[in-house]
């Protein structure tokens, strides 16, 4: 099979092509390991998707030769802040440059070990905070439809480089967003599962109560199928759940007897009128399969945001106290005594958004304002979820668009934080709440991606994945014009 | 707060990120409008028993791995600037 064709398959075909001997995992590794070169090589060029490319040969990175394990030798893109032994693993941090971990992620050793080759690490915003990948200390990322626009973040190298087809998927992780807001603006499928559903072990934190690994992938068979091999409990994250049934492969054609919500807090003000046309459009397919569309309410998900960016940036500003230059990482050169030592490194090795949040959590968890901040945020969250628990005794699904604008313009948000942080207003109430939700794509507006977003209840995956899969199906979105 | 941070800032980033921060802190105080008294706090989304495992010794990362990335090591441990340099 040539290159050109295999660039044309989903993994899923991909897999079923190696299982019927028409193919070999080693070249379909090949291929993409060969434009994956060529982008890192292109440099500014490129779209910067990767911060690391694996060798063609020999070292850790080469391809399995056995084909018959479930992900048969295929490639995989993985996020910077995925531990991987052998490969410089840097959260997108000056911090971090050319760290090389001890072990690797529980995530990244599932699928490796169920078959999946480590292709490349994916460019993201720095320490995963960031709605654009402009945090990055390794540069931005372009937008495979629009390179003078951002792809998202902060897995915006994950989402770029399935997109633009420099790698068949990649796996990601979402803390208010970060999976579903880039596959959104990319065109492509991202999911957030359940809290707990795969082992945070391994996984460079931001803010642990939120963060979770998910796929971005092509389509929704794909998701389905890459998420299946990465769940699971792990004695190494205490916070991690075992499913109650496995991951299957979504095959529902139709939406009869599905009850989707739509709430009017997160689909009115602030959402583009592209995107809500986009969006209505979805819905209409919708319904024709059968779906039943009803109004439903959220209120409190207007605070998401708020509490949001108290609780993500305090348990941040503790997870980031590790960088102090004395087991890992960068090391300033001062002649000064331990103190010094520690806040020049820190000066140094962290960017401004990090550095904004550091200050931010470390002032909502200061002495006299935990309770107006962190307490009262905390307390938001227990009402975001009654929320959801309450919409969903009637309906099955909560609808919304996955973000207000489709991509935004490189440096057009940079300026000013709160506009960039107002691009998470309809992601941050489903990871509060911890429940899984998903990206699809449903149109273009402006000839630029628009993302679908249903979430489900705890543990509602497969239902979400068959529902998406219709939905998906009856849309027919292509995404081929994005791939370079 | 920088200092509780340990970060060292420059006069400017401190004014910049003065400006910025009011700005988030602003936006932020909205759920103070809230009744939420009685309201318990979620620290953790999903219902989850402690996670126990037997207590049983078990070989930890070896020494020189634990120090491979280190910025600086001396006699098997890390080295660091004296506290009253």
């Amino acid at each position: 099979m040539s290159d050109a064709e295999i660039l044309t398959l989903t993994a899923s075909e991909a897999l079923a092509a190696i299982a019927a001997g028409e193919l070999a995992g080693a070249e379909v590794f090949g291929a993409y390991r060969a434009r994956a070169e060529r982008d890192r090589e292109a440099g500014a060029e490129g779209l910067n998707c990767f911060t690391w490319v694996a060798p063609e040969t020999g070292a850790d990175g080469s391809p399995p030769r056995d084909d018959s394990r479930p992900l048969g030798g295929l490639p995989l893109a993985v996020k910077d802040l995925f531990c991987t032994e052998g490969a410089p693993s840097q959260s997108g941090s000056r911090t971090l440059e050319g760290y090389l971990p001890p072990y690797t992620a529980t995530a990244v050793a599932r699928l490796t070990g169920a078959g999946a080759a480590l292709l490349a690490k994916t460019n993201q915003d720095e320490f995963a905070m960031g709605s654009s990948n402009e945090n990055s200390a390794f540069g931005a990322v372009l937008n495979p439809w629009d390179r003078a626009r951002v792809p998202g973040g902060s897995s915006g190298g994950s989402a770029a480089a399935v997109a633009a087809g420099l790698a068949p998927w990649a796996l990601g992780t979402d803390t208010g967003g970060s999976i579903r807001q880039p596959a959104a603006l990319c065109g492509i499928v991202g999911m957030k599962p359940t809290y707990g559903l795969v082992s945070r072990y391994g996984m460079i934190a931001f803010a642990s109560s939120l963060d979770q690994a998910g796929p971005l992938t092509r389509d929704v068979a794909d998701a389905a199928l890459l998420l299946s091999q990465m769940v699971g409990q792990d004695p190494c994250d205490a916070t991690s759940l075992a499913l109650p049934e496995p991951i299957g492969a979504p095959s529902a054609e139709s939406l009869s007897g599905v009850r989707l919500g739509v709430p009017s807090e997160l689909t009115g003000e602030g959402v583009e009128a592209g995107v809500m046309e986009a969006f209505k459009h979805a819905l209409d397919r919708a319904q024709e399969l059968g779906a039943g569309i009803e109004d439903v309410k959220l209120p409190h998900a207007p605070h998401a945001l708020s509490a949001y960016y108290v609780l993500a940036p305090a348990e941040c500003s503790s997870n980031l106290a590790r960088y102090d230059g004395v087991r890992y990482g960068l090391r300033a050169d001062t002649q000064g005594d331990l103190l010094e030592m520690y806040t020049r490194t820190r000066h140094d090795g962290f960017g401004a958004e990090v550095k904004r949040r550091i200050m931010l959590g470390t002032y909502a968890l200061s002495s006299g304002y935990y309770d107006a901040y962190y307490g009262r945020a905390q307390r938001v969250r227990t009402k975001i979820a009654e929320d959801f628990q309450r919409v969903f005794e009637t309906v099955d699904f909560v609808v919304t668009p996955t973000s207000p604008t489709v991509a935004f313009k490189l440096g057009e948000r940079t300026a000013d934080p709160l506009s960039m942080y107002l691009s998470d207003y309809c992601t941050v109430p489903m990871s509060l709440a911890g429940i899984p939700a998903l990206s699809i794509p449903c149109g273009l507006s402006e000839g630029l991606p628009v993302g679908f977003q249903i979430s489900g209840p705890a543990f509602s995956e497969n239902r979400m994945l068959d529902a998406a899969h219709a939905l998906e199906q009856a849309l027919g979105f292509d995404g081929g014009g994005a791939r370079v | 707060m920088a200092r509780l941070a340990r970060l060292a800032l420059s006069e400017e980033e401190i004014e910049t990120m003065a400006r910025e921060l009011s700005a988030v802190l602003d936006h932020v105080a909205r759920i103070g409008e809230l009744d939420l008294d009685g309201v318990p706090p979620t620290s953790h989304v999903v219902e989850l028993t402690g996670a126990l495992r037997p207590d049983v010794p078990r070989p930890c990362l070896p020494r020189e791995l634990a120090l491979a990335q280190a910025p600086s090591v001396a006699d098997g441990g890390f080295l660091v600037p004296s506290p009253q340099a």
